[in-house]
């Protein structure tokens, strides 16, 4: 009896010594961060850092983290850039929000998916935290908020419709069937809009087939349109769903044009995907990794120099994020003793009337709306890489 | 000797109450005199919510002894109708205050409604088939959600399902958005609400567990057959409880909502269920004032484990089994016993059982 309660006990005094580390090496690697300079610019975001939609949020991060790194070299202006986990909920999303409040943020990078970004524009506005978003793309985030901007291209109502609108121009496909996930905000959005400009342009959809959050096989889905004669499929999806379909379309011989979206960017990079699947792909994006640009090619060394993998857009909008701001805060004049409040009213005048050039489109423009204008590139997948359509 | 457990009860209820009440004007204070982090006070109304789901899962779990594993199910009713009776009266009601009353109301008793479909057929049954029934019920509840059109205009609500087909008049707006579900609500959410909510479900559960119906369920769910046998109605009191704890969890869906400017149905999945049954078996079954602690705590837990970034939910992992270990740890209970015995200033048995207790001991 006594030696049992020893032993427990001891496992107890054991567990309690494992926490008390833990906390310690947590609370280490934290120090620098709050132990900054009171010369830079306090920038927060939140993300989803863990969970499903991890992927979106750390590339984000770690584009975001590039910039600064690089702008902080560079002299001048300094940034402190700090992300919070939002597990892709609303709920921790404002938590993580006001953690960033706490911690004294001057700028807001928004959250990095639509509905946390929802949830913490609202916050933002009541509080005059100006935030410019790296790739919240749904129109309710920046709508009725005069300091709320998005940097990620087209709002994913108005890809639908540009994709259907592309399709048409260029004639890809005769009978147009799509597959689409019916709990998804993203994919939901995207649908509608794509069918409802399809109309417009007559053209016609033979075949709509759905699909839930944890759905891996797509048999039902491919045969109805298979069955219909789809000769393209639309595919309003993150690159997920989309790679099974993809597999499980070749097993089953079923080779249509395949037209994607911006969510599919990564597909490439996925772990355990056979890109030759993903051979003649079309989807619109604003980023091109395989760009020849300099800029873009520099960046892409870099990630894949940092963090071993090719970055996708959500990477390369955070990085442009970053460096609008810098373009603003120095036509502003902006110091970093400024308020949130103070450069909130700085950084609504600059964005409305400045043009920004970046790795995700040249030219940029934003309105009053916090909408940015920037083109969409129509984009083949051949032979592994991404391939201008045009 | 039971007008001996019956002051005990009371007075545990009644320290139940003034806790509650301290928290409330301590926090109060500090939020009118501006100490209090940001953090802190954005989670108010939300521990105030889950402190309500908690208390009222307890009333089906602790107090009637059956498993519901679909209890986001009710809240995502109330909050969905909440808010949409709410948002549809913007207009009419004025005041917010007035309105979020209105809402809690709807959502309470849509979700009670909810409670009684499930309740009549299953509540005959006997065995684990609530808790099958309860998990279902969840996902349905998310999926309708997901596929549910509301919108509203001079001419009143619209309804569409699938696919949004709702033809509304000029001026008028769109409330539920399918998977995008609500995004524009209005915060009327306020942690006065919230408190007012919790003693209420308190008062309310309080009353009911001591009450003649009371201990005609808790009779059920000590031994079913001798409770049957002198003549207590089983499936009465047994929808009684459980649609008494869908209400409440109804109301705390819309206090929960309120207080966003967007919710959406994937938030009230299975893992909500399970996250408020942890707060009841942590808290214990039966245990109101657990309940409390454990609701507060744990929605706070994540959000103080902030500064360890990445180790985060290990360490949270890690305090839920210590909490486990520590509360089922033979001496440190002697111990804790002791000490309780010397505030109370009476011994007591450490192994003798507890009305609270008797939830564990029943099944």
């Amino acid at each position: 009896m006594k030696h049992t309660t020893m032993k427990k006990m001891i496992a107890l005094a054991l567990a309690t010594i494992m926490l008390v580390a833990l906390c310690a090496c947590g609370g280490g690697s934290s120090e620098p961060e709050a132990g900054a300079s009171a010369e830079a610019f306090k920038l927060g975001g939140t993300g989803p850092l863990t969970g499903g939609a991890a992927i979106y949020g750390n590339a984000a991060k770690n584009g975001a983290q590039i910039a600064v790194d690089e702008i902080n070299a560079m002299g001048g202006i300094q940034f402190e850039l700090k992300y919070e986990d939002d597990a892709h909920d609303a709920e921790k999303a404002v938590n993580a929000y006001n953690a960033l409040k706490d911690w004294g943020m001057q700028l807001s990078l928004g959250s990095v998916t639509s509905a946390p970004a929802n949830a913490t524009s609202a916050e933002g506005f009541a509080d005059r935290i100006f935030s410019l978003t790296p790739s919240a793309s749904a129109p309710t985030v920046i709508e009725g908020k005069d300091n709320m901007f998005q940097m990620c291209f087209l709002d994913y109502p108005t890809q639908g419709g540009a994709s259907a609108q592309y399709i048409s121009d260029m004639q890809l496909g005769e009978k147009i069937g799509i597959i689409w996930k019916n709990d998804e905000d993203y994919s939901t959005g995207l649908r509608n809009s794509f069918v409802d400009k399809a109309e417009e342009l007559g053209l016609t959809i033979v075949a709509e087939s759905t699909f839930t959050e944890d759905n891996n096989d797509f048999s039902v889905q491919l045969t109805e349109m298979q069955n219909a004669g789809a000769d393209l499929v639309f595919l309003p999806m993150y690159y997920q769903p989309a790679s099974l379909i993809f597999a499980q379309a070749n097993a089953m011989g079923y080779a249509p044009k395949w037209f994607g979206v911006d969510g599919m960017d990564g597909i490439l990079t996925m772990e355990g995907f056979d890109p030759t699947l993903a051979e003649g792909v079309m989807l619109l994006t604003p980023f091109n990794a395989d760009s020849t640009d300099e800029a873009t090619q520099a960046f892409v060394a870099k990630y894949q120099e940092l963090y071993n993998e090719i970055p996708n857009q959500f990477a390369a909008d955070a990085y442009d994020c970053i460096y609008a701001y810098k373009q603003a805060l120095e036509a502003a004049g902006a110091t970093p003793d400024m308020s949130a409040e103070e450069l909130n009213d700085l950084m609504i005048q600059q964005f409305t009337s400045m043009t920004f050039d970046g790795l995700t489109g040249t030219g940029m423009t934003w309105d009053a709306t916090g909408a940015v204008s920037k083109s969409a590139h129509g984009m083949v997948i051949q032979d592994g890489a991404y391939v201008g359509l045009d | 000797m039971k007008k001996k457990t019956l002051n005990r009860n009371t007075r545990k209820n009644f320290a139940t109450y003034g806790l509650v009440i301290a928290a409330y004007a301590v926090l109060q204070t500090m939020t009118v005199t501006g100490s209090i982090t940001s953090s802190l006070k954005g989670m108010l109304v939300p521990i105030c919510a889950y402190v309500v789901m908690a208390v009222s899962l307890n009333l089906t779990v602790g107090v009637l002894g059956e498993l519901s594993l679909g209890h986001a199910g009710f809240m995502s009713v109330g909050a969905f109708t909440g808010v949409t009776a709410a948002m549809a009266l913007q207009n009419a009601i004025p005041s917010p205050a007035l309105r979020l009353l209105i809402g809690m109301a709807v959502g309470a008793v849509f979700a009670a409604v909810a409670g009684v479909l499930i309740g009549i057929p299953v509540l005959r049954l006997k065995g684990d088939y609530l808790a099958i029934v309860t998990l279902a019920f969840g996902e349905i509840i998310k999926s309708i959600i997901n596929n549910l059109y509301v919108g509203v205009d001079e001419n009143g609500l619209q309804l569409s399902l699938l696919t949004n087909k709702l033809a509304l008049a000029e001026g008028g707006k769109i409330i539920i958005n399918g998977p995008m579900g609500i995004t524009t609500i209005e915060k009327i959410s306020t942690f006065t609400a919230g408190f007012l909510l919790v003693m209420l479900t308190l008062f309310i559960v309080f009353n009911l567990v001591n009450s003649r119906s009371g201990r005609a369920i808790m009779a059920i769910r000590d031994n079913r057959i001798a409770a049957e046998s002198v003549g207590v109605n089983i499936v009465k009191y047994r929808l009684m409880a459980f649609v008494t704890s869908a209400a409440m969890a109804g109301a705390a869906g819309t206090l929960f909502a309120m207080n966003y400017s967007t919710i959406i149905a994937n938030k009230f999945d299975f893992n909500t269920s399970i996250l408020v049954l942890v707060f009841v078996v942590l808290g214990g079954l039966g245990n109101m004032l657990g309940s409390i602690i454990a609701a507060a705590a744990l929605t706070i837990l994540p959000e103080a484990l902030r500064q360890f970034a990445d180790y985060r939910m290990l360490i949270y992992a890690i305090v839920l089994i210590l909490v486990m270990l520590i509360t089922n740890n033979p001496v440190l209970k002697g111990y804790l016993d002791i000490i309780k015995g010397k505030l109370t200033g009476r011994a007591k048995k450490p192994a003798g059982p507890t009305p609270e207790g008797g939830a564990e001991n029943g099944k």
